[in-house]
């Protein structure tokens, strides 16, 4: 509650003076990831379904598509995607985002389920079961190849041995 | 003849967002850590710093074949089929690729959880 130290700024404890830990605002960055993806998704789902199928031999009516009011909305929330996606990518590897990232679908079933009053077949459980399973392996690891190792011993290695035991 | 359409979407929307991924992992490597950047300089500077990259505009040009092309296959085939076997095979399709062109460490728990993210991707549409 008291006032900031005014040495808090000049010293070298810059990353301290933010209050959020780093690891913290890097899974927000993943959990954006997962909900612009997946409610995107679905908005643009919504749109095609209003617009019918499109034909090989007239793929103008693709451009009609853009001035959908659903597709203009699912459009702005894959924009958001791909700023929170690319800045994922720019501090972890790509096979640690995609894994990490795919909990959107798991978010997305259950929304169905809850929200939109769909049914929720037994092998969909199945299915968000497998994901989430698959999610927490790669969340538990490294985020990065470390491009000169300093142990003999990779870390990932080390605790993939530690998960087997 | 539809079937063949759907799965050729399918296919089509793989490949382009396989190669988008892997130009825009490149290009993010390049670039750097954007939180770190963002510290530094000011957002339109970061911005202009991805933007000037040349495998982030390849990328996005192929991730912009990717989503016409699914615009397309959704059109053709059901949200459930098309929407999971294409996000489906294009987690495989990273692993691969991350792999060959990348070089990341794509170590037995990453392919496990690739693998498993597939095959439950591939159940929801069940």
């Amino acid at each position: 509650m008291g006032p900031r130290k005014a040495g808090g700024f000049h010293g070298g404890c810059s990353r301290e003076s933010l209050g959020i830990p780093v690891t913290f605002r890097k899974y927000l960055v993943l959990a954006g990831v997962a909900l612009f993806a997946s409610i995107g998704d679905s908005l643009l789902s919504r749109g095609m379904k209003e617009m019918g199928a499109v034909s090989l031999s007239h793929p103008q009516s693709l451009i009609l598509a853009v001035l959908n009011p659903w597709i203009i909305l699912g459009i702005l929330f894959l924009l958001g995607f791909f700023a929170s996606y690319m800045t994922a990518l720019s501090w972890a590897d790509l096979t640690y985002v995609l894994p990490a990232t795919s909990i959107g679908y798991v978010l997305l079933a259950l929304i169905a389920k809850f929200l939109l009053h769909e049914q929720v077949t037994l092998l969909r459980w199945v299915g968000i079961l497998l994901i989430a399973v698959g999610v927490s392996l790669v969340a538990g690891g490294p985020e990065l190849t470390h491009r000169q190792a300093e142990s003999p011993i990779p870390e990932s290695e080390l605790a993939a041995a530690r998960s087997e035991q | 003849m539809s079937h063949a359409y759907t799965w050729g979407a399918i296919l089509f929307v793989v490949l382009a967002s396989v190669t988008g991924d892997v130009l825009l992992a490149r290009a993010m490597k390049q670039v750097g850590d954007v939180g770190e950047l963002r510290r530094r300089s000011s957002l339109l500077a970061v911005l202009a710093r991805v933007l000037s990259n040349p495998w982030c505009l390849l990328g996005i040009v192929a991730m912009s074949v990717a989503f016409f092309s699914l615009l397309f296959g959704l059109s053709w085939g059901d949200v459930s089929l098309v929407a999971p076997a294409s996000a489906s095979l294009t987690f495989v399709g990273n692993a691969a690729a991350a792999k060959l062109f990348l070089h990341e460490r794509v170590d037995r728990r990453r392919w496990i959880a690739a693998a498993l993210v597939a095959c439950g991707v591939a159940f929801l549409a069940g």
